[in-house]
C-alpha cells in the first residue's frame, strides 16, 4: 500500500508546553483523511509541521515521500494548501489570482493558460475571470481557493477548516468538489469543526490535548464508542 | 526568475488598484513641497512695525526710508508717546516698534520686539539692525580709522531661503514614509488576509517574498525623489549644485535603510493599523523632530542629540544638504554614507533573521 503521509511519534514543544505529543498515523494515497480536534488540541501545529512550515521537536515523518525534517522544500512543491480563512487576493481578478499562484509553483505560461481556462470552465467561472475576487460571493471564493490550491496538481492537498462560515448548500457542493479531486488521485487532508463533514471522510483521527485519541473509519469509530453519530463520538472523547 | 517577476507584477497591481494609496504615494511629495515651500516657512516676512511720528535728522531719515523701502517690513502705524507702545503690541498691530531719540547730538535708536516667539523676534531684530547699519554706512562716507565694519557673506544660501533647508528634510521624510510604512503595511496585510500562509507553504523563498515587496516601493521612492528634486529646482529655485549620481546613490542607501525598518516593523506588527501606528510614532515623529529638519540638532539637549544619532533621517538629510546645496564632493559625506551603510546592514540582518525566525 502506498502512503501519502507517514508520521511516527511526531512531537512539537514550545518551551515547556507540548502542543503535539508523539502522534503516529498514516494516510493512504487518494484517501480523504479527516483530522479532527477541538480548538487548541494541536491540529494546526501538526498540520504546519506536515506542510513544512514548522520543524518538529522530535519524531519522524514523510509527506509525499519527502522527509519533514530536512526536505521541506520538496514537500512544499508537492502539496496544496487552503487555509481556514478564505485567502486569495481580494484586489486581484479571478484570473490574476490563478495565474499568480500557478506562477509561483513554476508552471509555464502556456500551461497556465490551457489549464486555467479548463478549470474555470468546469466551475462555470469562465465568464467571471476578469471580476475582482472581492466581488464574488463567499461560496464561489471558496471553490476558487480550492481550485487554486490544486492547480499545480499536488499529491496531497491540506484543507484547514475549508468550509467555515459557508451555508449548508455550498458546503455540500464543496464536498462534491473534494470527492472529485480525491477520485483524480489527490490525497485530501482536511480539518473541520463540522461533525457531519467528518462522516464524509474515509478515515478520521480525533486529537485531544496534543494526542490522537481515536483513529479509524467513521463507521468503525461509531461502533467502537457505541455512538449514533460522529458528533457523539467526539463528545465522548473531548469530555475526558 | 519568472516566479519573481510575476510576484513583483502582483505587488504593482496591488498598488495601482488602490487609487487612494496611489494618490497618497505620488501626491504627498507634491503637497509637502508646496506646503513647506509656501506656507510653512521659517523665513520671517511681513513684519509689522510702528515708527515714531516724526524724524528730522539725517541718519534717522535714511533709516526710516530704509524700513519703508524694505519688502519684509510693513509700517502699520505710528507711535506718539510711550503708552502707545504697549497698546500697539497688545492690539497686535506691531511686531516691532522703533523708538528714536530726538536729540540731534545723540542719535540713539531703540528696537522693541514682541518676543513671544523668540526665534522670530531675534530674526526681526537682526533684519532691522541690518537696515540701520546700512543706512549708517551710507551716511558715514569716510570710515574713521580703527573702526571695524564686518563684511558678511551668506554662503550657499545668500537669500536665506528656508527651502534650502527643508528640501533635504522633505526628501528624508517622504522616503522614510513610503519605504518603511508602505512596505510594513503591505507585508502585514498579507498576514492579516491570510495570504501569507499560502505564500509560505508554496515553494517561494521567504527572501524572495520580501524582495518582491521591496521592488515596487523602491521604484516609487526613486520616482518620488525625482519629483521632489524637480519641484525643488524648478518651482522653489533651490539649486542642485552637487552630483546627481552621488545624490541618487546615497538616497538608495537611505531607501535600503527604510525598507529594512519597514520589514522589521512587519515582523512585530500583527495588523495594518498597528504597522501604521508603529511606523508613524516610532519613525515619522523622530524623523520630523530630531533629524535637524525643523530644529537644529546642535541646539538639542545632549540626550536628544544622542538619540538623534540613531535616526537615519538625520544622517541622510545632512548628507543631502552637503551634496545638493553646498555641492561638496562625496568625500565630505563619507561619515554619513558610512553610518547609513552600517545602519542598512545591521537592520537588514536583524529583520531578515526575525522574519525567517517567525516562520518556525
Amino acid at each position: 500500500m502506498d502512503y501519502a503521509i507517514i508520521v511516527e511519534e511526531l512531537t512539537k514543544r514550545f518551551g515547556r508546553f507540548t502542543a503535539v505529543d508523539s502522534i503516529s498515523f498514516e494516510v493512504k494515497k487518494g484517501e480523504i483523511f479527516g483530522f479532527l480536534g477541538a480548538n487548541g488540541a494541536g491540529k494546526t501545529t501538526a498540520m504546519r509541521m506536515l506542510c513544512g512550515l514548522s520543524i518538529p521537536t522530535s519524531g519522524k515523518g514523510s509527506v509525499a515521500g519527502f522527509d519533514i525534517m530536512n526536505q521541506t522544500e520538496y514537500i512544499k512543491r508537492n502539496i496544496g494548501y487552503m487555509s481556514q480563512r478564505f485567502s486569495l487576493y481580494e484586489d486581484l481578478t479571478v484570473w490574476e489570482n490563478l495565474r499568480f499562484f500557478a506562477a509561483i509553483y513554476g508552471i509555464k505560461d502556456k500551461e497556465i493558460e490551457r489549464r486555467g481556462v479548463r478549470v474555470l470552465q468546469e466551475l462555470n467561472f469562465y465568464e467571471e475571470r476578469n471580476t475582482l475576487v472581492k466581488d464574488l460571493p463567499l461560496g464561489w471564493k471558496q471553490k476558487l481557493a480550492f481550485s487554486t490550491a490544486i492547480f499545480h496538481r499536488p499529491g496531497i492537498v491540506f484543507l484547514d477548516e475549508p468550509t467555515g462560515g459557508v451555508d449548508p448548500l455550498t458546503r455540500r457542493q464543496f464536498w462534491e468538489l473534494i470527492y472529485q479531486t480525491a477520485d483524480s488521485g489527490i490525497t485530501i487532508f482536511v480539518t473541520t469543526h463540522y461533525m457531519d463533514e467528518a462522516e464524509y471522510c474515509n478515515r478520521v483521527s480525533i486529537m485531544v490535548n496534543g494526542r490522537i485519541e481515536a483513529l479509524g473509519s467513521p463507521a468503525n469509530l461509531k461502533q467502537q464508542y457505541h455512538a449514533e453519530s460522529m458528533d457523539n463520538v467526539f463528545q465522548q472523547l473531548a469530555r475526558v | 526568475m519568472k516566479q519573481f517577476i510575476s510576484f513583483v507584477n502582483k505587488e504593482f497591481r496591488h498598488i495601482f488598484r488602490d487609487k487612494r494609496t496611489m494618490l497618497l504615494l505620488l501626491g504627498m511629495p507634491v503637497v509637502q513641497m508646496i506646503l513647506f515651500g509656501f506656507a510653512i516657512t521659517t523665513e520671517v516676512r511681513n513684519i509689522n512695525i510702528c515708527t515714531p511720528q516724526t524724524w528730522n535728522y539725517d541718519p534717522q531719515i535714511r533709516i526710516m526710508e530704509g524700513f519703508a523701502a524694505n519688502p519684509y517690513f510693513n509700517i502699520t502705524g505710528t507711535i506718539g508717546n510711550s503708552q502707545e507702545i504697549d497698546e500697539v503690541f497688545r492690539e497686535g498691530k506691531a511686531d516691532l516698534v522703533i523708538v528714536l531719540d530726538a536729540q540731534r547730538t545723540n542719535p540713539a535708536i531703540q528696537l522693541i520686539a514682541d518676543a513671544t516667539d523668540p526665534n522670530t523676534a531675534i530674526t526681526e531684530v537682526a533684519y532691522a539692525t541690518r537696515i540701520i547699519h546700512e543706512a549708517q554706512q551710507v551716511a558715514v562716507t569716510a570710515i574713521p580709522q580703527g573702526q571695524i565694519i564686518p563684511n558678511v557673506r551668506m554662503l550657499y544660501n545668500p537669500q536665506m531661503k528656508s527651502a534650502y533647508n527643508f528640501v533635504p528634510g522633505v526628501m528624508g521624510l517622504i522616503l522614510m514614509l513610503i519605504c518603511a510604512m508602505m512596505t510594513s503595511i503591505s507585508i502585514v496585510r498579507e498576514k492579516e488576509m491570510g495570504t501569507m500562509e499560502l505564500l509560505l507553504v508554496s515553494p517561494v523563498k521567504p527572501f524572495s517574498i520580501i524582495l518582491s515587496k521591496a521592488v515596487p516601493y523602491f521604484v516609487i521612492s526613486t520616482a518620488n525623489m525625482l519629483i521632489i528634486i524637480l519641484l525643488a529646482v524648478y518651482l522653489l529655485h533651490v539649486p542642485l549644485v552637487g552630483s546627481m549620481i552621488w545624490l541618487s546613490i546615497i538616497s538608495w542607501i537611505y531607501i535600503l535603510v527604510c525598507l529594512s525598518l519597514g520589514l522589521l516593523i512587519s515582523t512585530v506588527a500583527q495588523t495594518q493599523v498597528a504597522a501604521m501606528l508603529i511606523s508613524g510614532v516610532m519613525l515619522m515623529m523622530p524623523a520630523l523632530l530630531l533629524s535637524g529638519m525643523i530644529y537644529p540638532v546642535e541646539n538639542m539637549p545632549a540626550i536628544l542629540e544622542g538619540v538623534s544619532c540613531i535616526i537615519p533621517a538625520r544622517w541622510y538629510i545632512a548628507a543631502v544638504k552637503k551634496l545638493m546645496i553646498q555641492g561638496l564632493e562625496i568625500t565630505y559625506v563619507a561619515k554619513e554614507v558610512a553610518i547609513l551603510l552600517l545602519m542598512a546592514s545591521f537592520l537588514l540582518t536583524v529583520s531578515l533573521k526575525k522574519f525567517s525566525l517567525r516562520l518556525q
